[in-house]
């Protein structure tokens, strides 16, 4: 987490220009600058993070976007551009002196082309409203983030989101064939392709995950993938976290790439248990969901095989879904994990770092041992497949010291997992939230880079300024502040 | 292998105060790929092996000098391999010069490209500073892609001198179909089986005759195998090595040959010249010697691009031009990296 977000006030009369500006071309409703209207974009899924912008500008047409964003660059304005405000890094926080472009009115699906396999679509679509799209095809988008009722592609997009299905089917970045958008002085982009790649730099690639820094897109192109005939869960149970750690090294190590693999601890399953009645064995340690999917032939062959590993590695228990319905309900608990959590404590603050699987029993100690020096609980839910951790600290937000608290256990565990050849974010993106936590991970000429990155697309730094990349001078500060023996990250690296 | 790094750094720092141009080389296996090389070879084969490698993680570091071979040699012994299948195309083709061309081999259309399977790399740029991006996970969204962005930048960014890539195990089981069809009806098959959950990891088409390569459980190999019919291939491991070393009798004529990437969907090209097809039908070779220009202009109205991958005379551009606000972009990228221009000037576009 970063330091405590500044109080800033509207200028008024700046203000008023704006708005002026943009009603040149857009209607009255779509340009919202009184407090009421504004107030509902004070933050996206970080919610310990809020400001007001200076307005909201919500364009529908592709047009409208490129004005707005001429218009922000000739008047010097930031923009700050938002999908569906679900992300949890606060990527999508406004500006007090900025303008917050809503893509809520993206909300078109352009075209399906079953037979090429892919579906053009506007950025505020739904990412679970694709696959019910394309459904009728026996398609479907393969990425599935626990939010995907409700976030965009377009978010999905800016913060190459995964899911629980990633070992297998891959992130955002492998799963979408090409955006087109706008820079930040309105210049048309169009990166990547309907074919499998495009001439030059590979600008797609750099594009999804910049967390709206380097453009702003209005049109995405998914790869779908024909949905498999049959998927199976296996629920193991474990009565020890670490053991549960192994077996997933075992799975792997087995030649099984299993479509999802993900594990909770037992107070992550008695949080989620009482909310949606999954079924989960609440006496195990950890519980392990392992999911095979594909033919009837191969899904049988892989249970098989996944049953014999698991057991061999120490379940204590294990139940194979039965059929679509118990399969469903066994990943419920899984998906409802946040918002189970958010039940039994006043505020939750998610981790996102990942970490080579074989340093989990590791890093669940470190989590066990912060617990204690902070005096706060934090349950565990984790792509165990993938490594990509989230522990949930649990807190209340009315006491300031836990607050306080909090934010020094999440930093202790990110920079743990730097330091075990890890990463600060696996999926929820650095934003404002993790920004201190980059000149962990980072060194001096990376961050440089990635400044001189940002400066190709946008000179001026105007498009979400002050997010995912720190400054030199805010890490200078901080790693004076928190670098252990003034070591940086790779120590083995040699910098010339 | 620090002495190396030393060295090499020592030589890009040297070469950018004197704006003398580089050329980072392996193997040498991809020479012929881009437009016409330009300044001293930096040999990068010294700067060699494994640094990491975890079969159960799923995931292998090693340095850019590493013979691929090698790397796939290991990877096999612990009955795992580079998903993207990449062609050597020469013996010494190393790990490096891989991920600098960006070509993946038959197995791409199922399993995802070169740049899917990077998941970090170290650079040495064109001050000669040594940066690193991404790591050895999966999932990690800490600053910009650049490694993705490194895959197929043909070393006009920097010296790859490390890479972590994610690997995946062998199939259990893999067999290869062979059906006669004319062109259109082959298209029409690859992209229908395409939308269909079939374990298909290959195909080719060529003058009348399919080739499908299933690969994974044996049951559902088996299984598509009825669904597909056709006849079983003897040696399909054989074919498959030919099609992606380009050794295959096709290859082998002189005329200019161009590789059209293309929607996978996309009608029969009508070019003059022989056609061979792969990727389920995105990834279309063409010998011919007909314009440039005509080449160009029918992938493009396909909603592909067309790049002259070997020819003797390069003139008309290795890679299809961009359009401005791409190219200035693309401009910008190179200076970020390479701002004295030291790196294989001119080998992917004039203005790198």
């Amino acid at each position: 987490m970063g330091e405590a977000v500044p109080v800033e006030r509207i200028d008024i009369a700046r203000q008023r220009e704006v708005v002026r500006r943009l009603r040149e071309f857009l209607p009255a409703h779509a340009v919202l600058f009184e407090d009421e209207d504004t107030r509902p974009y004070e933050c996206d899924g970080l919610t310990a993070y809020r400001r007001v912008p200076m307005v909201v500008a919500l364009p529908e047409t592709d047009e409208q976007v490129r004005r707005v964003l001429q218009a922000c660059s000739a008047l010097g304005v930031p923009v700050v551009p938002r999908g569906a405000g679900t992300g949890l890094s606060g990527g999508a926080l406004p500006l007090a002196d900025g303008v917050l472009l809503s893509m809520a009115k993206f909300m078109r699906a352009l075209r399906v082309d079953p037979v090429a396999r892919l579906a053009v679509v506007q950025p505020g679509v739904r990412n679970a409203a694709i696959s019910d799209l394309v459904a009728p095809f026996g398609l479907y988008y393969a990425p599935d983030p626990s939010s995907q009722i409700a976030c965009s592609i377009g978010g999905n997009v800016a913060e190459n989101s995964g899911g629980v299905h990633c070992l297998k089917y891959g992130l955002t970045v492998h799963n979408v064939m090409r955006v087109r958008g706008y820079t930040v002085d309105g210049e048309p982009v169009d990166f990547g392709s309907e074919a499998l790649d495009a001439p030059g730099y590979d600008l797609l690639a750099l594009a999804i995950g910049s967390e709206g820094l380097l453009a702003v897109i209005t049109e995405v192109t998914v790869k779908l993938l024909p949905k498999p005939q049959l998927a199976r869960v296996v629920m193991a149970s474990f009565d020890d976290v670490e053991t549960a750690g192994k077996a997933v090294a075992a799975v792997i190590a087995a030649g099984i790439v299993p479509a999802g693999l993900e594990m909770m601890d037992k107070p992550a399953t008695h949080a989620v248990e009482e909310f949606v009645h999954a079924g989960y064995d609440l006496e195990a340690a950890a519980i392990l969901l392992c999911e095979s999917d594909g033919t009837p032939e191969e899904v049988e062959g892989e249970i098989t095989r996944v049953k014999q590993v698991l057991s061999d590695a120490g379940a204590t228990r294990m139940t194979v879904s039965r059929d679509e319905a118990e399969r469903l309900r066994f990943w419920s608990g899984r998906k409802a994990a946040f918002p189970a959590v958010g039940r039994i404590s006043p505020d939750y603050y998610c981790m996102d770092g990942t970490i080579p699987r074989r340093r989990l029993g590791e890093v669940l100690r470190f989590i066990g041992e912060m617990e204690q020096k902070y005096g706060l609980r934090c349950p565990n839910v984790f792509h165990a497949g993938d490594g990509n951790l989230h522990p949930l600290i649990l807190y209340d937000a009315n006491d300031p010291g836990q607050l306080h608290r909090t934010e020094q256990f999440a930093r202790e565990v990110l920079e743990k997992c730097v330091e075990v050849g890890g990463t600060i974010t696996g999926e929820h993106g650095v934003g404002v939230e993790k920004i201190d936590q980059m000149c962990t991970q980072f060194g001096r000429a990376e961050l440089e880079a990635f400044h001189a990155v940002k400066r190709a697309f946008d000179p001026a730094g105007l498009l979400n300024p002050g997010k995912a990349v720190p400054t030199l001078a805010r890490c200078a500060e901080y790693r004076g502040m928190h670098v252990h023996g003034g070591q940086l990250p790779f120590p083995d690296l040699p910098r010339f | 292998m620090q002495a190396v790094l030393e060295a090499m750094a020592e030589t890009v720092r040297a070469a950018a105060q004197g704006a003398r141009p580089l050329r980072p080389r392996g193997g040498g296996s991809k020479d012929f790929y881009g437009n016409e090389l330009a300044g001293e070879p930096l040999d990068t084969r010294a700067y060699a092996g494994l640094v990491n490698y975890e079969p159960s993680e799923l995931v292998v570091t090693a340095r850019c000098g590493t013979p691929l071979a090698e790397l796939e040699r290991a990877l096999a012994a612990n009955g795992q391999m580079l998903p993207f299948e990449p062609p050597h195309f020469a013996p010494g083709a190393t790990l490096g010069g891989c991920v600098a061309a960006g070509l993946s081999g038959p197995r791409r259309a199922s399993a995802g490209a070169v740049r899917d399977f990077v998941l970090g790399t170290r650079l040495l740029d064109g001050r000669g500073r040594l940066l690193a991006f991404g790591g050895e996970v999966m999932k990690n969204v800490a600053g910009y892609d650049v490694s993705r962005l490194l895959s197929g930048s043909l070393g006009t960014l920097g010296v790859i001198l490390e890479v972590s890539l994610k690997v995946l195990p062998r199939p259990a089981a893999e067999m290869t179909l062979r059906l006669e069809a004319p062109q259109d009806k082959a298209l029409e098959w690859m992209n229908h089986w395409a939308g269909k959950p079939l374990p298909i990891s290959a195909t080719c088409y060529l003058n009348g005759e399919l080739s499908v390569r299933l690969s994974g459980a044996a049951a559902a190999v088996r299984a598509a195998r009825e669904t597909l019919g056709g006849e079983q291939l003897g040696d399909g491991e054989g074919f498959w090595a030919t099609v992606r070393e380009q050794t295959h009798p096709y290859f082998a004529p002189e005329a200019p040959l161009w590789r059209l990437s293309l929607p996978s969907s996309a009608a029969p090209t009508r070019l003059p010249g022989e056609e061979l097809i792969e990727w389920g039908g995105a990834l279309r070779w063409l010998a011919s010697a007909g314009e440039a220009r005509t080449i160009r202009e029918a992938a493009q109205r396909a909603g592909g691009h067309a790049t002259l991958f070997r020819a003797r005379d390069k003139s008309p551009g290795a890679f299809t031009p961009l359009g401005p606000v791409h190219m200035k972009l693309q401009r910008e990228l190179k200076a970020v990296f390479d701002p004295a221009r030291i790196f294989n000037p001119g080998r992917l576009y004039p203005d790198l």
